[in-house]
């Protein structure tokens, strides 16, 4: 190793760019990296294991009766609410983690390799996913356990689960653009949050929206997390896809148009 | 896309730097560095703290854009070619760049799969480099239970991974007791005994004396001189004068005489009664003890030496380096910085 001699400059290869397979080899490694790292800070996952399991009680009970009648007929309305604000929420954590690693030595050492200079945050994206996917399993079986018994079956479950999942993927992005501009790591949770609270809370997640005022009826029939909702709700309760579906794919996409290119424009002026 | 052999690159200057300029707000970080290093050498870049050190090695590695001038890394340009210069260097910055919640293994074998190694080359690699840098034993511990000198060295052996031909070296041996300094200095050599050239940076005049070929000293983001150590000793006489008062009272009046025979700025040792100067010619001497011997002031020792780099900063840019008192310190208490 040091004692064998070095291979001169002249007779490297050298490649002035990462090619499409280097980016995407990268991005896995640094994929790979954030889940070595969230089984070595297991602490990490407090929200995404607490959240679901104290929410779904927690709403369950509280608006249970008063909203249904009872906390039976209330499981198939509040168990997809819960599961989009759950997993949606924790798609936050993308932006905190990305600036205060961004902000960690080791940022440099990713920066003065001749790697994919994308690597890093499209790494951090993907690993993310094993968060959405853990909040979803849980609010699931806590759902199971208190009584929840779907009527799409386990298949569209499933299927609502990955949407919801692609959804959270897809919101990460605002949350990674404030990660990459934000000073701080509780700056980016501040703006997260401010941003985050009417989009999930001024949704039909917990109550019918015929029971708001017509200025918010309004905001909560046209937000997007309100459509993920009841796009959830119709595949698992009758496994039935519909307009909205259809429209929180096209929201998605919406988001990952924008936010996507700010945050990579930004991450590369950054980094 | 590859780029044909010497289309651009060469192999005449691993590092040639022209101008380089960094602001920061008004600070001007690095107002216009010129560096020029030869394959195969150990390059020092002395200076004081916020000279302008880290900023430059920064510029250098692609981390940091210029906002003036411009440097080619063997012939490849940092800024127009980022992506060739970081295929051809290593860095190991001032503070550790490495991944604090991992173990050391798993740091390694990350950096090597980034590197284009195979899940078993990977892996091979990294015992390698924890064997080389004795760290086998806590190859599976979490870094945050490492002590300084063991993150230095896993920062350094992370650097190594690509066997790139050029290595910065970012204060490598600030914060280390003499032992592991010393290991740290063997390695260096190591390393360019092996063929890589490795430019590093200091305060520690006895660093730079002890391990670079050539040194450039910094101060206030300027190079203030250049050459061998050899060359920069020279630059600053041919001698060093060393006297000790025997009366502490007389030091200023000695002070002065100093100065004025030898017409050179002196340091002083008040605790030790010692003052140091450079000195033009060595003969000087006497007509130093003459005026002394007039002036009524009693020697308890006098010597004629090889000037120190501490003279040679001192003399080049008017002011004491602040570093050279840290530096005694660190040696005789083995004390670290940070
Ligand atoms: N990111 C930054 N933002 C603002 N000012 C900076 C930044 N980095 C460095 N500086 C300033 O630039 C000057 C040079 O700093 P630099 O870190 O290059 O010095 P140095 O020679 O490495 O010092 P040291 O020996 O303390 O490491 C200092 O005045 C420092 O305050
Ligand atoms: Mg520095």
């Amino acid at each position: 190793m040091i004692n064998n001699s070095m291979v001169p400059v002249s007779k490297r290869q050298l490649k002035k760019n990462s090619g499409l397979g280097q980016t995407v080899r990268n991005s896995l490694t640094m994929a790979y990296r954030g889940l070595l790292k969230i089984r070595r800070t297991p602490e990490q996952l407090f929200d995404v294991t607490l959240q679901p399991i104290i929410f779904t009680l927690m709403f369950t009970y509280i608006f249970g009766g008063a909203i249904s009648g009872n906390v039976q007929s209330y499981l198939p309305v509040i168990i997809p609410g819960i599961l989009v604000q759950t997993v949606i929420t924790t798609s936050i954590v993308t932006g905190v983690q990305l600036r205060e690693d961004m902000d960690k030595g080791v940022f440099d050492r990713f920066k003065s390799l001749p790697i994919a200079r994308i690597a890093p945050l499209a790494g951090a994206l993907l690993a993310d996913t094993i968060r959405y996917t853990i909040a979803t399993v849980l609010t699931f079986a806590m759902g199971y356990i208190m009584g929840y018994r779907p009527d799409g079956g386990l298949g569209n479950v499933i299927f609502a689960g990955v949407l919801v999942i692609v959804c959270s993927w897809a919101m990460s992005w605002i949350f990674a653009f404030f990660g990459v501009i934000a000073r701080t790591a509780s700056s980016v949770q501040g703006i997260s949050m401010l941003v985050l609270f009417p989009l999930t809370f001024l949704s039909n997640a917990f109550v019918p929206v015929k029971t708001m005022p017509g200025w918010l009826r309004w905001f909560a029939n046209v937000n997007p997390v309100s459509h993920l909702i009841t796009a959830v709700r119709h595949l698992t309760n009758s496994g039935s896809v519909g307009w909205d579906f259809a429209a929180t794919l096209i929201g998605a996409a919406v988001v990952v148009i924008i936010f996507a290119p700010l945050t990579v424009r930004a991450y590369m002026r950054r980094t | 896309m590859n780029v044909k052999k010497n289309m651009s690159g060469n192999d005449e200057w691993a590092v040639e730097a022209q101008g380089l300029v960094k602001k920061f707000g008004n600070n001007h970080a690095v107002d216009g560095v010129d560096l020029h290093v030869r394959p195969g050498v150990i390059y020092g870049v002395l200076g004081p703290n916020g000279a302008g050190k880290t900023t430059t090695i920064r510029m250098l590695a692609t981390l940091l854009r210029p906002d003036a001038g411009s440097a080619k890394i063997f012939g490849y340009d940092v800024v127009k070619d980022p992506q060739i210069v970081r295929q051809l260097i290593g860095v190991t910055g001032q503070y550790a760049s490495v991944d604090e919640s991992l173990t050391a293994t798993e740091n390694l074998v990350i950096f090597s799969r980034l590197l284009g190694l195979g899940r078993a080359e990977a892996k091979k690699k990294s015992s390698e480099l924890l064997e080389e840098f004795s760290l086998t034993e806590a190859a599976k511990r979490p870094l945050k239970n490492f002590s300084g000198g063991m993150r230095r060295r896993l920062d350094l052996a992370a650097s190594l991974i690509a066997q790139p031909p050029l290595i910065f070296l970012d204060e490598p041996t600030t914060g280390l007791d003499p032992r592991t300094r010393n290991q740290m200095w063997e390695t260096i050599r190591r390393l360019v005994k092996s063929g890589s050239t490795v430019l590093l940076t200091t305060q520690y005049l006895q660093e730079a004396d002890e391990l670079a070929d050539r040194v450039a000293v910094i101060d206030r983001g300027r190079v203030v001189a250049e050459g061998t150590v050899d060359e920069l000793k020279m630059s600053v006489g041919n001698a060093s004068l060393q006297i000790r008062i025997k009366d502490r009272q007389a030091l200023n009046s000695a002070r002065q005489i100093v100065e004025k025979v030898l017409q050179a700025p002196s340091v002083i040792l008040p605790e030790a009664g010692r003052i140091t100067a450079p000195m033009a010619e060595a003969d000087r001497v006497t007509d130093l003890l003459i005026a002394m011997r007039e002036a009524e002031i009693k020697l308890a020792e006098v010597s004629v030496q090889k000037p120190s780099l501490d003279e040679v900063f001192l003399t080049i840019t008017g002011h004491k380096a602040e570093a050279s008192q840290k530096t005694e310190s660190l040696e005789k208490s083995g004390e670290m910085k940070q």
